[in-house]
């Protein structure tokens, strides 16, 4: 692909900023040969090979702090947009590519020292190349009784997944929740630290989360505000046990008890773990009868089938982690609170006592919600698969939302003319407190056409979630600005309140431009 | 409490004991040994043994048993197949950045899976 100059900037400043760029952190970590800056393409672009596909015109990578601070000072002085990534691999959502072409890409993944893990207070400070494999080894080499909890992919950043709010599995499982203070370069260069940590000997810097004063992380995630460099985590202390039971109630109308009683369950904390409700016809191998009634029978008929299976027509799977003892009477009490759901029925699941030996781990398909990293989720699109994104809004967690969500997607799908239950759907998932995500799978393959059609999809269930309520949690950067626009209420008062704050800490607007629809005044569509 | 070998045993037990010693070393001496490692991190979770690792599921879909599944059986990977298939990716794995796998961390990778390399036939 042609490597695009940054937007508004000569040929002959570029030029003079690489150089720059190259004093600061050394010729080797600045690339910006062909062959180099490929490597910073979104490997999952849906625009794949198209002129909209966003292209870095160079990456830099800096080792420390200082440095990082001469990379903005040097941005700020030649107006160049830079966009930065932690460990790269947020796939699915842009990977290491910028929002628009010509940014430089800067790349932290050479800052990946974990600064500190404490065994007593159950925390640990990371910079953003650490990866949640790296600090998972870290903490068995050290034989901590520590858990990490990893998102799907292990091999993301820490600092990055939490300031994209991404969600895991177990009772840590909000991972910009877990988070506890940060180190912030401003587009100005300055360095803040947020919470206890402003105290210049701060001791509690990642156990008081608050500080004195307004409360300012969160304007840190998902934005263009400033570049994180450090952030602590709260870990969860290696429980005794692990517990997963199963929940089946055989009819379509139970979904509403179901729901209700999970939503306490996980609202009174009897349930911390993410959980996940499946319509099970849509998932386990592949039944010929099952397909035929799915598509031509009714309801009734489904539920019959699924009773003759031994199953139900909804399945919630639930985990639960701590003592021994107390896993098990928090079992015991769901049972009594789905017990209310004729016919439900309950099976007994996975059960594991801690430590695990590597042999027993070994054994495990998914060893994710036990705090221990994997890849295996990339094998979700089968063994050909070029790569996916993923359409994630956040739908009330009740019975109604979730059938009136899965209808209405549902129709989208079939009003763009494709065929019934094409749209590939995933579990609904309680990654967050009070609320659940709907995730539907989108492939993205190195086909023009397809991923036309497949953009044309998202960008229409992105307006119709909207008409009815609902709005995305996280998404690619190449729909960011869809997202971001639905996101209305009062003439788009919150995002005028994020372009304000924007205009004041970047003036320049250097600093990922456009990210999460949020753009710098110079850039803005309304003073193009 | 002490075990007397008979005289002539010595020399023979002397070999054998250098033999046991220099083997592992050689096996495991440090440019092998961060090969090893370099692999192990960066391609182990995707390649290494077992139903969950999606490379070696691809790799089973792909070959169907023609070739091993698991990327560090295999004895036919050339330097320059394992090179393109880092920095530019396949399916599903994608192409991996300088500032994760350098080129010095590629080549021991290289090293890795070529150390059993048998020439094309």
């Amino acid at each position: 692909m042609a490597r695009p100059l940054p937007p508004g900037v000569s040929q002959r400043d570029f030029s003079q900023a690489l150089r720059q760029f190259e004093a600061a952190v050394g010729k080797e970590w600045v690339f910006s040969s062909d062959e180099d800056v490929d490597l910073y393409r979104d490997a999952y672009s849906p625009f794949w090979n198209e002129p909209d596909e966003r292209i870095p015109s160079a990456a830099v990578a800096p080792d420390l702090v200082e440095q990082v601070q001469q990379i903005v000072r040097i941005a700020g002085k030649y107006r160049i947009p830079l966009w930065t990534i932690s460990t790269g691999k947020n796939l699915g959502y842009g990977g290491s590519a910028p929002n628009i072409s010509g940014s430089v890409v800067l790349d932290l993944k050479r800052m990946n020292r974990v600064l500190e893990v404490n065994e007593k207070n159950h925390y640990a400070l990371v910079e953003p190349g650490v990866s949640y494999f790296d600090l998972y080894r870290h903490i068995q080499e050290k034989r901590l009784k520590l858990w990490i909890d990893p998102p799907d992919p292990g091999w993301g950043s820490l600092v990055g997944n939490a300031l994209e709010r991404g969600g895991g599995y177990t009772p840590m499982r909000d991972h910009f929740d877990a988070h506890c203070g940060m180190e912030i370069v401003l587009a100005s260069g300055d360095v803040v630290r947020t919470g206890m940590g402003a105290l210049g000997n701060a001791r509690t810097w990642q156990q008081y989360k608050y500080g004195f004063g307004p409360y300012v992380d969160g304007i840190f995630s998902q934005s263009n505000l400033g570049i994180v460099t450090k952030m602590g985590f709260w870990l969860y202390p290696e429980p005794e046990a692990y517990f997963s039971g199963t929940v089946m109630v055989p009819r379509h109308d139970d979904i509403h008890a179901l729901v209700d009683a999970l939503a306490l369950l996980l609202n009174s904390g009897v349930v911390q773990g993410t959980t996940s409700v499946l319509n099970t016809a849509s998932f386990g191998p592949p039944d010929p009868e099952l397909a035929r009634i799915r598509v031509g029978s009714s309801t009734s008929d489904l539920e019959r089938y699924m009773a003759q299976k031994g199953l139900g027509y909804w399945t919630v799977d639930l985990p639960f982690y701590g003592p021994a003892k107390v896993v098990a009477a928090q079992w015991e009490h769901a049972k009594e609170k789905f017990s209310t759901i004729p016919g439900v029925q309950f099976r007994d699941g996975a059960s594991y006592r801690f430590p695990l030996s590597q042999a027993e781990l070994e054994k495990i398909p998914n060893p994710v919600p036990l705090g221990v990293p994997s890849l295996a989720t990339f094998a979700i699109g089968g063994p050909f698969s070029q790569g996916h994104m993923w359409f994630s809004p956040i739908i009330p967690m009740t019975g109604e939302a979730v059938i009136e969500a899965t209808r209405v997607f549902e129709q989208v799908n079939t009003d763009l003319g494709n065929p019934a239950g094409a749209l590939p759907g995933l579990p609904i998932w309680s990654f967050f407190a009070r609320a659940f995500v709907i995730i539907y799978f989108f492939p993205i393959e190195h086909d023009v056409e397809k991923n036309r059609r497949n953009r044309e999809i998202f960008r229409r269930l992105v307006t119709v979630a909207a008409d009815h309520g609902w709005g995305e949690y996280r998404t690619h950067t190449a729909f960011m600005d869809d997202i971001a626009s639905v996101y209305s209420y009062n003439n788009r008062a919150l995002w005028r309140l994020h372009e304000t704050i924007k205009d004041a800490l970047d003036p320049s607007g250097i600093l990922a431009p456009g990210k999460n629809g949020v753009w710098p005044r110079r850039l803005r569509r309304s003073n193009a | 409490m002490s075990v007397a070998f008979p005289r002539r045993l010595k020399p023979a037990l002397y070999a054998l004991f250098v033999l046991l010693w220099t083997l592992p070393a050689a096996a495991q001496d440090p440019a092998s040994r961060r090969a090893a490692d370099v692999y192990d991190k960066w391609c182990t979770p995707c390649h290494g043994a077992g139903d969950n690792k999606p490379g070696t599921i691809s790799a089973a879909a792909l070959y169907k048993g023609s070739k091993p599944a698991v990327l560090a059986e295999r004895t036919d990977l050339t330097p320059a197949g394992i090179r393109s298939v880092v920095r530019t990716g396949m399916y599903i794995m994608p192409r991996f950045r300088k500032t994760e796998v350098s080129d010095s961390e590629l080549e021991a990778i290289v090293a890795f899976l070529t150390r059993t390399s048998q020439p094309a036939k």
